[in-house]
Formats: structure tokens, sequence, C-alpha cells
């Protein structure tokens, strides 16, 4: 066996050196397959990061939602009397309401306006971010804010700062200031940079309709909660459905699951993945399959010499590997090389996890375009090959 | 009684097609000893390449026996009859003879490195035997490289490396002009004669069984006459003259 693969790895080399010209063509297609496998991972990666970041990031058990909102945290409505019953509910350790809106961030001279998600959270309680820089929110009804790490970049806000939102009121844009006290890390909503404000002061200057401008009544949308004990997720949830009126619950990940857009999303960007790697297997099958086309009655000399059928076998399969390898390692950096020009805004990320199952799937796309040209190798009859058949 | 390094009893190899059965060889017998070369040859058709392959373990006899060193062809499956083929048998075919991604030297190091024996003495006969060769200035260069005649060199040193017990020719001089067909069919005459391997030559050019010991002609697949001695042989050229 060591002698098979000692010959098969000694032919396989020989023949790549000697026509490497050829074979790095060949890698550069598969790295030019792997860069755009990669992209789109991380593409994928960027738009679900961008879609559930700060929810993904949440010390939450579960999730609240109004009764009938399908799991949506833009159609659930629930105020505050809920909050309450929910915190009374055993086995529940801690409960928070957080309230979305969108707002405009003002910025600095001629520039536009930035598109921010405003998040109104408890000081204190789940649902309000670990900050890196500055302190955490300091009450209800402060006029305060935490900003996001993307907000921080694409705005040059820092701590100190005071930041100003536009929102609209009824029929009429108003502004207000905040005071920012802490960046967070990341921390996206929908695709959008986040703030985060104490709740009331949210409930104050959040975008409101008309009817709703007047409305003393304090409205969020969901309420984060956090288990005394986590296994008990189940029990838990049926006792709230019971004793809270109109109310539904989730896990965290039904709930990203649930956000607008984000499966078809991430389905549409998988499935361009799988496809770019179907493309790539058809690719690199074809490439070998013409080159053993090429080189039937060498092939042949070899098996009448007496190499026997694992030795061409390895020999294909190695050759196979070693381009596959080194037109990853290349698309691996030229990947790399680009994503250091890419601005902010762009939503890309190159997640550890994600990437190295697109450079495993794209590992095995060589071995498996392959397998028919190894299997037409093996079954080259030397007789025919060398023309001696009568 | 005499032993040979091969021999061959009745063979006989039958094909199927459309028209009926075909005879490509019938009965054929014939030996060959260590230190003999000998020419098969015959009109297209007459079956000398399907006996090559028989002999070379290519193919199988549909009967009769092939026994190589005391061994039965015949009688041994596929995987022994590639390591037959690696371990006793030496090749040189007509074209595409040698692995062009391998230099030279490379090739002819091949067949030590397929049956295990590529060693430091190994590789330094591989050299004096391309040396002896007059390719001494020529083993780094890749088969592209070199001309056919060089090629057919290289073939040779590749046949006879690993010291096998047949040597077998297919049409070696196929491709080369007369002057260098004769430099190499004279060279793997001296080097069978001279190593005592058993060396069957097949070709159709009767010029070039000058320098063999015998030849045997075959028509519609049997092996109708044996020419012995150099007398018998040198009227065989003069008449394939005329």
């Amino acid at each position: 066996m060591i002698q098979t693969f000692s010959i098969a790895s000694y032919l396989a080399v020989k023949e790549v050196w000697r026509n490497r010209g050829r074979f790095l063509l060949v890698s550069l297609v598969i790295a030019l397959i792997t860069l755009l496998v990669l992209f789109v991972a991380a593409l994928g990666e960027g738009l679900g990061n961008g879609n559930r970041e700060y929810l993904s990031k949440l010390d939450a058990d579960m999730i609240v939602f109004q009764a009938k909102s399908d799991n949506v945290i833009a159609a659930s409505r629930l105020g505050r009397d809920r909050l309450a019953a929910v915190r009374r509910v055993d086995g529940v350790a801690d409960a928070a309401m957080i309230g979305t809106s969108s707002a405009s961030l003002i910025l600095p001279g001629d520039d536009e306006p930035l598109k921010v998600a405003m998040l109104g959270v408890e000081p204190g309680r789940t649902g309000e971010p670990t900050v890196l820089e500055g302190q955490q929110l300091s009450t209800d009804q402060a006029s305060e804010a935490i900003i996001d790490r993307n907000t921080a970049i694409r705005s040059s806000l820092a701590v100190g700062d005071t930041l100003t939102v536009r929102t609209t009121q009824g029929t009429r844009d108003e502004f207000f200031d905040l005071r920012i006290v802490g960046i967070s890390d990341g921390q996206q909503f929908q695709l959008q940079p986040s703030i985060f404000v104490p709740f009331f002061t949210w409930d104050r200057i959040r975008s409101k309709s008309e009817a709703e401008v007047n409305s003393l009544t304090s409205v969020g949308n969901v309420i984060l909660v956090k288990l005394q004990d986590p296994a008990q997720l189940e029990q838990v949830s049926q006792r709230l459905v019971a004793q809270v009126s109109n109310i539904e619950t989730a896990t965290l990940t039904k709930a990203i699951q649930a956000l607008p857009g984000y499966s078809a999303q991430q389905s549409t960007l998988n499935t361009q993945g799988g496809f770019t790697l179907f493309i790539g297997i058809l690719v690199i099958g074809g490439f070998f399959q013409i080159q053993i086309l090429q080189k039937v009655a060498q092939i042949g000399v070899l098996k009448a010499i007496g190499a026997a059928n694992p030795v061409v076998a390895f020999s294909s399969i190695i050759q196979i590997v070693v381009i596959t390898v080194i037109g990853v390692l290349i698309g691996a950096l030229l990947t790399f090389s680009f994503s250091l020009f890419f601005p902010p805004t762009v939503p890309i990320v190159f997640n550890g996890t994600t990437s190295l199952i697109a450079i495993i799937a794209l590992l095995l796309i060589g071995p498996l375009g392959g397998l028919v040209s190894i299997r037409y190798a093996v079954r080259i009859e030397p007789l025919k090959a060398l023309g001696l058949s009568s | 009684m005499k032993t040979y390094a091969l021999e061959t009893q009745s063979v006989i190899k039958t094909y199927q097609s459309e028209s009926g059965t075909i005879q490509a060889v019938d009965d054929v017998s014939l030996q060959v000893a260590a230190g003999e070369f000998v020419a098969l040859v015959g009109p297209s058709g007459s079956g000398k390449t399907t006996m090559l392959s028989i002999l070379a373990a290519l193919l199988q006899p549909s009967s009769g026996k092939v026994v190589l060193d005391g061994q039965d062809l015949a009688g041994i499956n596929d995987i022994d009859r590639v390591a037959m083929r690696r371990e006793k048998i030496g090749f040189t075919f007509q074209a595409n003879n040698l692995v062009p991604y391998l230099t030279a030297v490379e090739n002819v190091e091949l067949m030590l490195r397929l049956n295990n024996k590529l060693d430091k003495t190994g590789k330094l006969r591989a050299r004096e035997l391309l040396a002896r060769l007059g390719l001494a200035d020529r083993m780094h260069n890749l088969p592209g490289q070199m001309s056919g005649g060089q090629q057919q060199r290289v073939a040779i040193a590749r046949a006879l490396i690993h010291n096998p017990s047949l040597v077998l020719a297919d049409e070696p001089t196929a491709s080369l002009d007369t002057e260098r067909a004769y430099q190499v069919v004279e060279t793997f005459a001296g080097l069978i004669h001279e190593q005592n391997r058993a060396g069957i030559m097949v070709t159709h050019d009767l010029r070039m069984v000058e320098f063999v010991d015998r030849v045997l002609l075959m028509q519609d697949g049997k092996l109708v006459r044996i020419y012995t001695g150099h007398s018998e042989i040198m009227e065989l050229i003069q008449g394939s003259r005329h």
C-alpha cells in the first residue's frame, strides 16, 4: 500500500510540476469559484448578521409577543400591564420590555442622515447591551443613548457627544438631542445600525401616528424573558400563555426566523452558494475528464508495463486534491485581500464556521468532480489504449 | 530436455464478430530460449500483434498454454498478470512509449520504482544503460525534447533495466528512418544477447530481421515457417527486396 501510494504520489507530483502552467490555470478556476462561494457565504452571513445581530446576542431565554403577531416583533404591541403580569409568573427570573422603531440620525455638515434602528430598553435589565466604552444607561427617562459600534463607525460619534435624532410626530418632523453615554459592540437590528435609549425616552421620541401622539399609554413591542431554569422553557411558556392574556411566546431562534425576509434571504443565498459549488463540481469534473481522455495512451503504457490500477487511481486522486487545495488556498487569500478593501456599509462578514464549512465543501468539489474521470482511468484497457486490440 | 524462457503450446485466440468466429491465432506453438532474439513477421492480419499481446500477458488465449519462466500465464488472475508484466516482461511499443512528463532517466527508473528496486545501484545502472545507448547527454530531457530514435532507445533501456526474462518489441522501428531503424534493432539485439534475455520483435519490415536469431512467419493466424540460421534469414531479406 505504501509502495502504491509512493509511486502514485511520484507520478502525480511530476505530472503536475512538468505541466504546471496548465494545472495552475485549473487552480485559478477553482480559486475564482472559491472567491465566489466565500463571498456568497460572507454576504449571507453579513446580511443574516445584520438582521439578527441584536436578537442573537440577547441574554434572554424567551420572547413574549402579542397573540397572533406570528412572532414578528414589528407586528406585536404590548402594554406595560403585560410586563407586570409576565414578571409575576412562576419561573420568570427577569423580564424587560423593548420597543423598536426607525429614526434618522442627523450628522454634521451636509452628510445624509443615517437611518438607524432606535430601540427602547430598560436600563439594567436584559435587552440593554453591555457597553465596551463609557457607561450603561442610568434611568428609564434619561436623555441618554448607547450607540452600537456600527453607528459609531458610520457617524464618527464618540462617548460624551450629543446626537440628534429626527422622528415623525404625527405629521411633523421633530428633533431630539440625546447624550451618548456608551458604545456597545455590533448590535445591528434588521440591517440597520442601532441606538439604544431608555424605554420611556424611546416611547416619548419614537415616530408616532397622529392618534398616538396624544396617547398616555406606553406601548412596547415585545417582552424579553429570562428564566430561573432555562430547562423549564416549555413549562414556563405554557404558564405564561395561561396566565397572561392575549400573548404568545417564542424562543430567540424562532423570533430570528420570523424576522421579515430573513428566511427567504438566507435560503436564496444558500441556494446560490449550493449552485456555485455544483457548477464547480461540473467544471472540475469536465477538466479532469478531458485530461484523462487526452492521456489514454499514456495510462495504457503505464498499465502495460505493470502499474496496477490503484497506482493510476491514487495518482489521479492526488493530482485532483493538490490542484483543488492550491486553488482553494489562492481563492481564500484573494477573498481575504479583497475583504480588506470593503467599506463597513457592505454587509460582508467572514464568520469562521461558515467560511470553514464553505472551504471544506470547496475541497470536496475536486474529488467529487474527478470521480468520473478516475473511474474512466481505472477502466482503460492497455490493449486498446496502445492500439494492440484486433 | 532443454528449458525455454518462453514456451507456448497450441495457443488459439478466437473473436466473435457479426460475420462469425474469427481465428486470430490458430494453434501456435513456439519456444524462445534465454539469450535468443526472435522476429515475428507476417502480413497485416496474420495474427502477430494478437500473439504478441498474448505473450505480453495483456490478452488471455482462448485455449493453449503460455509458459513464462515456468509459470503458465493462462492460469493466473489479473493482479498476478500485472505483477508478471512488471517483473518478468520488458516492453517497447510503436509509439507513445514513454511517460511524457518523466525525463529519459526517470522513465527508465520508473520500472525499478514499480518493482520497488530503485536504489543507488539501480540509479547507476539506469544511467549506464542510457549512456551505452548513446543518450548520456539526453538523460534529463523529456520525451518531447528527443527524436523518435532517441525515444525508442530510452524505451529499450526501460525494457531491460529490471532484468526481465522476456523482452517484447512491437514494431520498434515503425516511426524511424532506415538508418536509425537499423541502429535501434542492432542495439536491441546486442543487449538481448549480452544480458541473456529472451527477445521477441514483431515487425512488418523484413530488412530489420538481419540481427535476429530466428524468424517466425505467421499467416492467417498460423505459424507457417521458421527461418533459422544466418543464410536462411538473409535469403528471406533478399527475397523481400525483389
